[in-house]
């Protein structure tokens, strides 16, 4: 986890969500949207974009309510702001992108429920600075769109020979449909989690792995052996 | 008969995890065993069914006053009062229901399947019926994608692979396969 005591710099706090600590690749959070819209370039960075905004949204109104929610209901009333802003977006995108907004249909309502942001909100944002945690949101936003569009692109070129729409030569004559089916998007990400393990050379997580979770606590408290995962969200 | 359409369609043919992406984490996490598989099943189908049994009502009232737009906040909001609610009844009244679903039930509030199904039935218009239908189908569907893959599983913690492919990498995979081999279903209703 990122809130250790010792100071870092507002720098850190933005970079450290895009490489380091990319919530997709690395804590394997908010796997339901990456797998599901990520079948077009433009769905993916639809879809980023759209959960950037509700996590800087959510961080900084949790970030300022921190010492008025009480913390037995501090789940509860973070689910209903972090809804409240997902309903702005929806809005926003309807009247803005509706192509965008058709596309990634039930998705979009379902932000609301996406781990990375309830996970920053426990984790971070309800504990640090309003600086920080508008940082913070944005450097985990902008790592979730970066993953969510190599991610497409990959699917987008092999699965069906073109990249935001425009039809790639020798490739759209061969596309391997695969690639843009639901068991294709499994095997993206595992090969893309994988190839991650290997440029930073180190040990692959065992399991999902519970940083960031927003349920770590219930898990414990839960009396549930030490290192399973009972995966909520 | 559309009923049990309904049933076919979200157990098999438009599976909730294999197909429409929805719980993956829960499914990441849980299948590792059978027994747990089992547990978090039977607590999503029964929160479906409840949550949608919830939910029906109050989208008519949104529907009434013109603000279907908050469906969104207020079905979370219902889903997760309506969690607590259960585990605190259980509790009291069927202990040994509470002490095998118990864990679980906290986790699935934020489980997107649950919101998911409900934000379908509304946006495909079902009645109560086809809604109850269409939550336990999904239910039904979690379950066997959770039990088909905890079997999975447990043969690939005995195999060789790769160190870099250890863990998550293997087990995406692996769902990939599942995944491939649940699109034979496709056929089944036009």
């Amino acid at each position: 986890m990122s809130n250790s005591t010792e100071k870092k710099s507002s720098l850190f706090e933005l970079t450290k969500g895009i490489i380091k600590e990319n919530p997709t690749l690395v804590g394997l959070l908010g796997m339901c949207p990456t797998l599901a819209v990520t079948n077009q370039a433009i769905n993916g960075i639809g879809m980023g974009l759209a959960t950037t905004f509700v996590l800087v949204c959510s961080n900084t109104v949790i970030s300022l309510l921190k010492k008025a929610i009480p913390s037995t209901v501090r789940l509860p009333s973070f689910i209903v702001i972090i809804a409240g802003f997902v309903t702005l977006i929806e809005f926003l995108m309807k009247g803005y992108l509706p192509d965008v907004y058709s596309s990634l249909g039930i998705f979009l309502p379902l932000i609301t429920v996406n781990c990375i942001i309830l996970g920053r909100a426990e984790a971070f944002a309800s504990k640090n600075s309003v600086g920080a945690s508008v940082l913070d949101g944005l450097g985990m936003g902008i790592g979730f769109t970066l993953a969510l569009t190599v991610m497409a692109s990959i699917r987008e070129i092999l699965g069906s020979g073109s990249f935001m729409g425009i039809k790639i030569p020798v490739l759209c004559d061969n596309s391997m449909l695969m690639f843009i089916m639901p068991c294709g998007g499994f095997f993206v990400l595992g090969c893309i989690i994988a190839l991650v393990n290997k440029l930073a050379n180190k040990k692959p997580p065992k399991e999902i792995s519970c940083a960031g979770c927003p349920h770590a606590a219930i898990c414990k408290g839960a009396g549930s052996k030490s290192d399973e995962c009972q995966g909520g969200v | 008969m559309e009923y049990i359409l309904i049933l076919v369609g979200t157990v098999l043919v438009n599976n909730i995890v294999l197909s429409q992406f929805m719980g993956i984490c829960a499914f990441l996490g849980v299948s590792k065993q059978m027994k747990s598989s089992l547990g978090m099943g039977a607590a999503v189908i029964f929160v479906m069914v409840c949550a949608t049994l919830c939910t029906y009502p109050i989208y008519i009232l949104l529907d009434k006053f013109g603000i279907t737009y908050l469906k969104t906040v207020a079905f979370i909001l219902v889903i997760a009062l309506f969690v607590q609610m259960i585990e605190m009844i259980l509790k009291k009244v069927m202990p040994p229901m509470y002490k095998a679903l118990g864990i679980y039930l906290p986790l699935i509030t934020t489980n997107c399947a649950v919101l998911g199904v409900t934000i379908t039935n509304v946006d495909e218009s079902y009645n109560l019926a086809q809604s109850v239908t269409n939550a336990l189908g999904t239910g039904i569907g979690f379950t066997l994608a959770l039990l088909l893959f905890s079997g999975v599983r447990s043969r690939i913690d005995d195999s060789k692979i790769p160190e870099t492919f250890r863990g998550v990498p293997a087990t995406l995979i692996a769902a990939s396969i599942v995944s491939l081999s649940f699109m034979g279903f496709s056929g089944l209703i036009g």
